[in-house]
């Protein structure tokens, strides 16, 4: 009975095999997400010299299932101007495209199983960078539909910001990207790690890593660049609108998308998995590389105040996108010779 | 296996384009047009042109239909609005397009189904990829491509021009 039942799988494997990895690797993320919340406003209280949640549970870790509770037994109020199904469709598309975006970051070597080499990501591309930018490219409508739907000065105002932010700030981290591939030779990911064997890019490009973090934060609606959202302008930006479990999925997709914006960052810059002669296993030294970012992440949310709409465009296309395009160039003739 | 992926994906994109043609809101025609390229760019992968599918989803799903959606939300285009009703009365224009792209489908179908269809062509293993894609760009269809990029150029300067409200 068995035996037929395996003869019977053989050929599917590979799909068995990849749809298990994807389910894995969705549901991590959405489970680090309240890890996340949880982090960030400890480590927000503490930068502020307060003492952060710490009622539910040790430390407070009962928190964010608390507030996970809540948000989904919330009302989930629909104003009558709406356009509904626009409205519905916004936030999925935010965490849909942060998910998918995660599909091809790899996470340490190939293991064995049974036999069975397995790649520790779930799809293997040999275009892996182009992907992400592609997808996290659409994650933008998420936030335009969110604005558009709601039928609200606000939101429009936020959703169209945010537009124009991403776009301007695609171009430099797009890139700063393309210095660090024409280095290796390859836009796969792997590869990119396996180049890093020696020294991590950091070293090499230390320009393109500066622009890249900062055209990150700015991909991901983040302080200081989190314009579309800004509460003294705009009430909220985008999801002014929404709430219950619907404001909670435009955050879910933000926090992920944070996390594959570490992710890419320390696949890119920092070594990836190479632990650089300290005892770690592969992917504890990935996972350590990736929570130190989110870190930084949150310590910028914390240091900087928000620059205002019109510098930011300034900077984005006066400042980072000709820094980043002098960088490519210098790396190319580098290359070259 | 591959019909099996090849015929709902066919299927959605029609559905998709003809949602483009009938929707009422000028958001619902660009969703519609996002969710075709998306269909498409999901054929060129079944067809093994990986960096096709993906150049589909950044520069058209991605880039073009953004600055889409800028625009339409920019000029706030509602359904009731008196430019976007007209296009429904004019019948006299929709007859006449719908029978020059009737003569074109027509001429394309006599083309294509003049030759004979043997088994699929041997497919090399670097088909498709960004090496392959870059070389013969840079090679074989070099001028073709530089013209493009020259033209691509002039546009956004006549843009950055017709933009200044003050020529000095």
């Amino acid at each position: 009975m068995i035996d037929n039942t395996i003869e019977f799988l053989e050929p599917y494997t590979y799909l068995i095999i990849g749809s298990i990895k994807a389910l894995v690797i969705a549901g991590a993320l959405m489970g680090v997400v309240p890890g996340l919340v949880w982090l960030e406003r400890r480590l927000m209280g503490r930068f502020q010299v307060r003492l952060g949640p710490n009622r539910v549970g040790p430390f407070g870790l009962g928190q964010p299932i608390s507030d996970s509770i809540k948000l989904l037994f919330k009302e989930s109020i629909i104003q009558s101007s709406a356009d509904k199904f626009l409205f519905h469709l916004a936030p999925a598309i935010v965490v849909f495209t942060s998910i998918v975006a995660f599909a091809v970051i790899p996470f340490g070597e190939p293991i064995t199983i049974f036999g069975q080499k397995i790649g520790l990501l779930v799809a293997d591309v040999n275009i892996g960078l182009l992907f992400v930018f592609a997808i996290s490219g659409m994650g933008i409508y998420g936030i335009v539909l969110a604005g558009f739907s709601s039928n609200n000065k606000y939101s429009l105002m936020g959703g169209l910001r945010s537009s124009a932010q991403m776009i301007s700030y695609e171009l430099t981290l797009g890139l700063a990207a393309v210095s660090v591939i024409a280095i290796t030779g390859s836009l796969s990911l792997t590869d990119m790690v396996k180049g890093q064997e020696v020294i991590p890019n950091i070293l090499i490009q230390p320009l393109a890593f500066l622009l890249f973090f900062t055209a990150g934060v700015a991909e991901t609606n983040r302080a200081p660049f989190d314009l579309p959202e800004a509460e003294q302008e705009l009430v909220a930006g985008f999801h002014t609108e929404y709430s219950g479990m619907k404001f909670a999925m435009f955050f879910m997709g933000e926090y992920i998308n944070m996390v594959t914006m570490s992710a890419l960052i320390t696949l890119l810059f920092l070594g990836g998995w190479n632990a650089y002669g300290l005892p770690l296993w592969p992917i504890l030294a990935f996972a350590g590389k990736v929570a130190v970012l989110l870190c930084v992440f949150i310590w910028l949310r914390s240091t900087y105040p928000r620059i205002r709409y019109d510098r930011l465009m300034t900077f984005g296309w006066k400042f980072l996108l000709p820094l980043s395009l002098f960088n490519l160039l210098v790396t190319s003739v580098f290359v070259v010779l | 296996m591959e019909l099996l992926i090849f015929y709902p994906l066919a299927g959605l994109c029609v559905i998709f384009a003809l949602g483009v043609v009938f929707n009422k809101n000028p958001i619902g025609s660009a969703m519609s047009l996002i969710a075709m390229m998306l269909g498409l760019a999901g054929i060129f992968v079944l067809q093994q042109a990986h960096f096709i599918a993906i150049l589909q989803i950044i520069i058209y799903a991605g880039a073009i239909m953004v600055l889409f959606m800028f625009v339409i939300m920019l000029l706030n285009l509602k359904g009731d609005d008196a430019v976007w009703k007209k296009r429904e009365k004019n019948t006299l224009l929709t007859v006449l397009t719908g029978l020059l792209i009737a003569g074109v489908l027509y001429k394309v179908l006599e083309i294509t189904s003049a030759g004979e269809f043997d088994s699929p062509a041997h497919v090399l293993e670097t088909f498709g990829t960004v090496r392959e894609v870059g070389t013969i760009l840079f090679t074989e269809f070099v001028l073709p491509f530089e013209v493009a990029s020259i033209l691509l150029l002039v546009a956004m300067i006549g843009a950055v021009v017709l933009a200044k409200s003050k020529v000095d």
